[in-house]
């Protein structure tokens, strides 16, 4: 009696089936949203991100920022992610249909970043990834995250000292010997640029209806804050 | 050999069925010699490299400043690094072996023109190499269990497809009737791996797909590597060697079959449960969750075929090493699905996903279940293709405890870190007056974890001692000159006579 041949259809049959509804049937389904055109300002969302953002992605990609974060913030209901501010609404699957390569993430050694760029905008927002990325621990003192030091390179100056320089915002301990100057090189822009473009838009129509249940009461928080004086007040 | 059988059963023609499938076997054996070692040696020096990676990713963890300013050592690339490494280097090698060489003497069948497997190890090892290489230069693609840049996979597809063949060509001219849990196991990884591999470097590299269409095709694949692939091999190698080092069959033919088949359909579906809650549709999510919490069949039918087989043994397990390594193995298979269905559960998937619980778990199950079998195999096969024996029961016993012991001690520190980091990170602490407070701050949460990872640190210093002496045996049995006559098989102690007899 040779079973192989019905056992070899049984081994295709299995993973055929899976291979079909899992990855077939949601490719059909919805491989092929598309973005959203905003009547009122004309633009489509999630926007393009700009050219040097683009870059900065690959930055992220090649030093595996992937290991420690996510990019994908949970609904509500479902873990805290909007308490803690790293979103104004769970993530949807058109926030990623721009993307080449998409980074969800499994990990959260650091917090989630997909709107990052809310938290840090702006020079402000500039000034501090430069400090973070130098070494964490000047802005978050305690912090595992990877020193990214080689992402700037220290310098003697050469006639005038460069305007892009970023010394002036280390403090002490990390300061060049005099006559050298510290300036970020262009991965490391790039990468800031990336990381203050990350923020998905408001909802979409069609999502809000669907997945979006609607924050907590204002009152939640004010209630959370309470929580927090009387805590503080229980530890002393 | 055949000569010599022939003479013996020409000798005492009631010894001769059993002295012409000795001789049978050890021809067998001999045509896998030179693959086969190949594959180990090379899985063992990627198993050391691998390690030495893990190490310095899991000091980096409590101490960042560690090595941190050379750019090719940033934790984002030696942990891919480790990773690749001991799944690419050490597992797949060590699985290759020991599929085909299971393969060829369960069929009983000669391994013709073995020089083809090597030439598939040569070029496997080559993709490993230039993988590596490549993520820590920064070619990583930072999908996960898919880092290797693309110049590195058509190397691995080639050689993948060499072994496959060749596995499959000597289960096809196998003179055995009957093909044996096992095989069906080994058959079905075959053809299952490159499927997963093909459509993952389709959909996610050439030409991916759009949106978190990508993410269901990373976890399908990725998961399924674990479930199809080394799942499947690690199986086949329990299946085999629990019965021959106790010279019993296994307990129930019906549930080996049963377990198959349950395997090979629900295992499929699971890999979604790492999307738990994330910008995938629900209903698929659902599914994955279920096939996950199916997956509890297989696994208690496989256990219970196993423990069963097992039941009244344990004392071998003093003697054989083989045994001790399979056994640690196989209630740790039971223990990590189990663990892994648990998962699933949605609201327990709601503290443990993104933390430490889950680097856990899978140690659980690429270590303490596959790595602990794969090791198990090694002691069996090489003294068989080698003709000589293990120089160093010590250096055994060593690399059994230091990593069994290693492994427990790993996995436990990062199941509480990760349980304490999950809770932290997705609920809102409630005061002493009921009132429920604002979010722990990120940084004590990472503050919570430091003293666990260094726990970690110190585990995986313990099991890579374990390899160093495995490493060393392995070497030292390489230089090793063949004595002359019969050799017996290294065990622990000498048994005693009552111990043979029954
Ligand atoms: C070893 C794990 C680890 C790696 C790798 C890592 N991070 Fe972090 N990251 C952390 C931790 C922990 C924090 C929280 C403490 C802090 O602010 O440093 C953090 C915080 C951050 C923050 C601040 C987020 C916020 O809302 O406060 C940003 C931005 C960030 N990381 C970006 C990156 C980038 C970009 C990379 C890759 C170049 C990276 N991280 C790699 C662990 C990591």
């Amino acid at each position: 009696m040779n079973r192989a041949p019905l056992i070899f259809l049984g081994i295709f049959f299995a993973i055929a089936f899976s291979w079909t509804g899992i990855i077939l049937t949601n490719q059909i389904s919805y491989g092929s949203l598309t973005p959203y055109v905003n009547a009122d300002d004309g633009k489509a969302y999630p926007q393009s991100v700009p050219g040097d953002a683009a870059r900065g992605k690959l930055v992220y990609q090649d030093l595996g920022c992937i290991y420690c974060h996510t990019q994908q913030v949970r609904q509500p209901g479902f873990g805290i992610d909007i308490e803690r501010g790293w979103g104004e609404r769970g993530s949807v699957a058109r926030d990623y249909i721009r993307e080449s390569r998409v980074f969800l993430g499994t990990m959260r050694t650091g917090p989630d970043l997909r709107n990052v760029g809310t938290r840090f905008a702006g020079q402000g927002g500039r000034e501090w990834h430069i400090k973070h990325f130098y070494d964490p621990t000047i802005t978050s003192a305690g912090s595992i995250m990877a020193p990214y030091r080689f992402l700037f390179e220290t310098k003697a100056i050469i006639g005038d000292a460069s305007p892009k320089a970023v010394q002036s915002l280390l403090p002490e301990n990390h300061q060049p010997v005099a006559g050298s100057e510290i300036v970020l090189k262009q991965r490391g822009e790039d990468l800031i640029a990336y990381m203050l473009s990350l923020k998905d838009p408001e909802l979409y129509p069609e999502e809000a209806t669907k997945v979006y249940v609607p924050k907590a009461e204002p009152a939640k928080t004010e209630h959370g804050a309470h929580g927090a004086e009387s805590n503080k007040e229980a530890a002393k | 050999m055949a000569s010599a059988s022939q003479l013996a059963s020409s000798l005492s023609p009631s010894a001769s069925p059993q002295l012409a499938k000795r001789a049978e076997l050890s021809a067998i054996d001999a045509s896998t010699k030179l693959p086969a070692l190949f594959f180990f040696g090379s899985a063992v020096l990627w198993l050391i490299v691998g390690t030495l990676f893990a190490l310095i990713a899991s000091f980096k963890m409590h101490t960042p400043t560690f090595l941190g300013d050379y750019e090719w050592l940033t934790f984002g690339r030696v942990r891919t690094a480790h990773l690749n490494a001991v799944i690419y280097g050490w597992s797949v090698n060590a699985s290759f072996g020991v599929a085909f060489w299971l393969m060829a003497r369960l069929s009983r069948a000669e391994l013709r023109h073995s020089g083809m497997l090597l030439i598939a190890s040569a070029f496997w090892n080559v993709g490993v190499t230039l993988g590596i290489y490549g993520i820590l230069t920064g070619d990583s693609t930072s999908i996960e269990w898919l880092e290797f840049p693309s110049y590195a996979t058509p190397l691995l597809f080639f050689a993948y497809a060499l072994v496959g063949a060749w596995t499959v060509i000597t289960f096809r001219f196998g003179r055995s009737k009957h093909i044996y849990v096992s095989q069906w196991y080994i058959l079905a990884a075959l053809f299952w791996f490159p499927w997963l591999y093909s459509v993952a470097q389709i959909m996610l590299i050439f030409s991916p797909a759009r949106g978190t269409v990508q993410s269901l095709v990373n976890w399908w694949f990725a998961h399924n590597v674990l479930g199809l692939w080394f799942t499947p091999i690690g199986l086949g190698a329990v299946y085999y060697f629990l019965p021959k080092v106790l010279g019993k069959p296994i307990h129930s033919y019906y549930l080996s079959v049963l377990g198959f088949w349950s395997l090979a359909i629900f295992y499929n579906w699971a890999g979604v449960h790492h999307l738990i809650g994330g910008p995938v549709p629900i209903w698929v999510q659902t599914a994955g969750i279920t096939a996950s919490f199916m997956m509890v069949i297989p696994v208690i039918v496989t256990a219970i075929n196993h423990h069963l087989t097992m039941i009244g043994n344990f004392s071998k397990l003093k003697y054989s090493p083989t045994l001790r390594f399979i056994v640690f193995g196989a209630v740790a298979y039971t223990f990590t699905s189990l663990q892994g269905s648990s998962m699933s559960i949605r609201s327990w998937s709601e503290v443990t996903h993104f933390t430490q619980y889950t680097i856990g778990h899978s140690h659980a199950g690429m270590y303490a279940f596959f790595s602990m079998v794969m090791f198990g195999s090694i002691y069996y096969i090489l003294p068989r293709i080698l003709l000589k024996e293990w120089p160093s029961a010590k250096l055994i016993s060593l690399h059994f405890w230091s990593t069994a012991l290693g492994v427990i001690f790993m996995v436990l520190a990062l199941s509480i870190a990760g349980v304490k980091q999950g809770i932290d990170l997705n609920t809102l602490p409630v005061g002493a007056d009921g009132h429920t407070g604002s979010p722990v701050p990120f940084l004590e949460i990472v503050k919570n974890t430091i003293p666990w990872l260094k726990l970690r640190s110190y585990a995986g210093i313990l099991m890579t001692i374990g390899h160093v002496a495995f490493a060393i045996n392995f070497v030292w049995m390489l230089l090793k000159a063949r004595p002359a006559g019969v050799t017996a098989p290294t065990l622990f102690r000498d048994v005693p006579e009552l111990e043979v007899s029954r």
